[in-house]
């Protein structure tokens, strides 16, 4: 059988596109399938891109892609059914010496990043899905698409969070839904002009916006928002099995998010012109598969490579990094006209050296961490109830912050039920 | 605030829906579920609770994969659309 392709790359995603447009550059024959109609059909995201993963490999990406505007506020948001206690951090240093982060919308981005990889030699092709792999003996030696069989010296599975892939391969178990968080996400149009004002921002200045607390009624989550050129991408994010065990769907959260005061004032008069959903594999380290077998590499989401610290919650960075390191594995692998496991498993060696598997390592324990309903419901009604005690005098002598702290705690917790939260929190994020 | 109804967000929405259903339920089991999680954890309402049972409408699917991760009784047959047809973001 003649092999056409050097390698078959499942999914047009940043993980995908990142490593045919690297393989293509080095000169090998690489095939993109996506079962999108177009690329970008399927994918969703928050979004914003972090990192300078993406400027490194694309030199000219802040003048060419297409992305909203750049992130120049983080602001994390602790909510009430009323109330919103903010960290906004702003400086300079998000866009000197290079920008950090991009607020993207997935559809027209992925298209872009595709579009680079085959600029580069890479052959596209959109509606193409891989119903499964092709084996010799323990092998994988291409992807069977419809009625195509679709021979190549590796495949790279860059099929995202439900990656059929890697669970055809032997390397992913079957997911679980303590493993797995839903998002949801309106795209709402605003004229910019109106955005700008109401976020207090001017030109390609952008915002992420994290919210923790009543928004997700207590569930491990969060809500979100960031400012495209003339749209708001308004979600929430929400741990799947806690849905099941509330019985309340991910829908309902973001309605209660979308009427909470502080969202409300910043969407309104808003278009809603797109409600998108997707899973997020959340686990980490813990959940992560093999990351190679004989002619095969899992890359992306598919591998389960997303990070969540409380803080952050990014994969796409990861994406990419995976889908550069899994295309310098084929490029050498290719050189030495070896693709088996233990040739492959170069990939795994480069993702251990990368922040990639370092920062999974580090916040191994974060997922497990961040389960604890406290810091959904209990820390976000205590910050809120001591900002009104110290902001909203009601005529009487005023108290010290610290006897404010304690009024706050009398009656929702006692310091023996925060102090192993400390401890556990101490190790984990 | 007026509450949208997820049916109304998905009127929006650019589906090209296929003729072939790509997920089928099986509802003698889903009669006998004590949890119906596929309600709760489908983004998109496919699933209806009816007479103690579930019935499920495809056209909306949002192609999360959500159901098949949550349904713990095997009453799911879950595919993918087609290649091509299905949900087509235009945003994402």
């Amino acid at each position: 059988m003649e092999q056409e392709f050097d390698a078959i790359v499942v999914g047009a995603g940043p993980a995908g596109s990142a490593c045919a447009y690297k393989l293509a550059n080095a000169g090998l024959q690489v095939l993109v399938i996506d079962r999108g109609k177009f690329v970008g059909a399927k994918n969703m995201w928050g979004g914003a891109f972090y990192g300078g993963d993406l400027l490194n490999l694309l030199p000219n990406f802040c003048e060419e892609a297409p992305f909203e505007r750049y992130v120049t506020r983080q602001k994390i948001s602790f909510l009430t059914e009323e109330d919103c206690l903010s960290v906004d951090f702003a400086s300079p240093k998000f866009k000197e010496p290079a920008p950090h982060g991009f607020v993207m919308l997935r559809s027209k981005f992925d298209r872009w990043f595709a579009d680079k990889a085959q600029e580069a030699g890479a052959v596209v092709a959109p509606g193409l899905g891989a119903d499964d792999l092709l084996w010799d003996g323990s092998r994988v030696v291409g992807v069977k698409a419809g009625s195509d069989e679709l021979p190549a010296s590796v495949v790279v599975a860059c099929d995202g969070a439900n990656s059929g892939m890697a669970q055809k391969a032997g390397l992913q178990k079957e997911l679980s839904s303590e493993d797995m968080k839903q998002g949801v996400k309106e795209v709402i149009e605003l004229s910019e002009e109106i955005i700008e004002q109401r976020f207090g921002l001017s030109g390609k200045e952008g915002i992420a916006w994290e919210f923790v607390g009543s928004c997700t009624q207590g569930l491990p989550g969060g809500g979100f928002i960031y400012t495209n050129k003339d749209s708001l991408s308004v979600g929430i994010v929400v741990q799947l099995d806690a849905l099941v065990k509330r019985k309340v769907q991910a829908n309902d959260l973001l309605e209660g998010f979308k009427s909470h005061p502080e969202v409300a004032r910043v969407i309104e008069g808003g278009k809603l012109v797109e409600y998108s959903a997707h899973l997020i594999p959340v686990s980490g380290i813990n959940m992560m598969p093999e990351l190679s077998r004989d002619g095969f590499l899992v890359a992306g989401d598919a591998a389960a490579l997303v990070l969540g610290t409380g803080l952050i919650l990014e994969g796409a960075n990861f994406a990419v990094a995976s889908g550069i390191a899994a295309a310098e594995t084929v490029i050498e692998a290719k050189e030495r006209g070896d693709f088996s496991n233990e040739s492959l498993s170069m990939y795994r060696r480069l993702l251990e050296d990368s922040y990639v598997l370092k920062d999974l390592r580090t916040f191994r324990k974060a997922p497990h961490f961040l389960e604890n309903p406290h810091i959904y419901n209990l820390y976000p009604e205590l910050a809120c109830d001591v900002a009104r005690r110290v902001f909203i005098g009601d005529g009487q002598p005023r108290k010290t912050t610290w006897d404010n702290v304690r009024d706050s705690l009398k009656g929702r917790a006692s310091l023996l039920q925060i102090l192993p939260d400390l401890w556990q929190g101490k190790g984990a994020i | 605030m007026k509450v949208i109804s997820v049916e109304d967000k998905l009127s929006v929405n650019k589906f090209d829906i296929d003729k072939d259903v790509h997920i089928r339920i099986a509802e003698d089991i889903c009669q006998t579920c004590n949890h119906h999680a596929c309600i709760y954890v489908c983004p998109a309402s496919c699933y209806k609770l009816s007479d103690g049972g579930i019935t499920f409408s495809y056209e909306g699917c949002l192609e999360c994969g959500s159901c098949n991760i949550a349904c713990d009784k095997g009453a799911i047959d879950w595919t993918l659309p087609r290649p091509g047809f299905g949900i087509c973001y235009q945003y994402g």
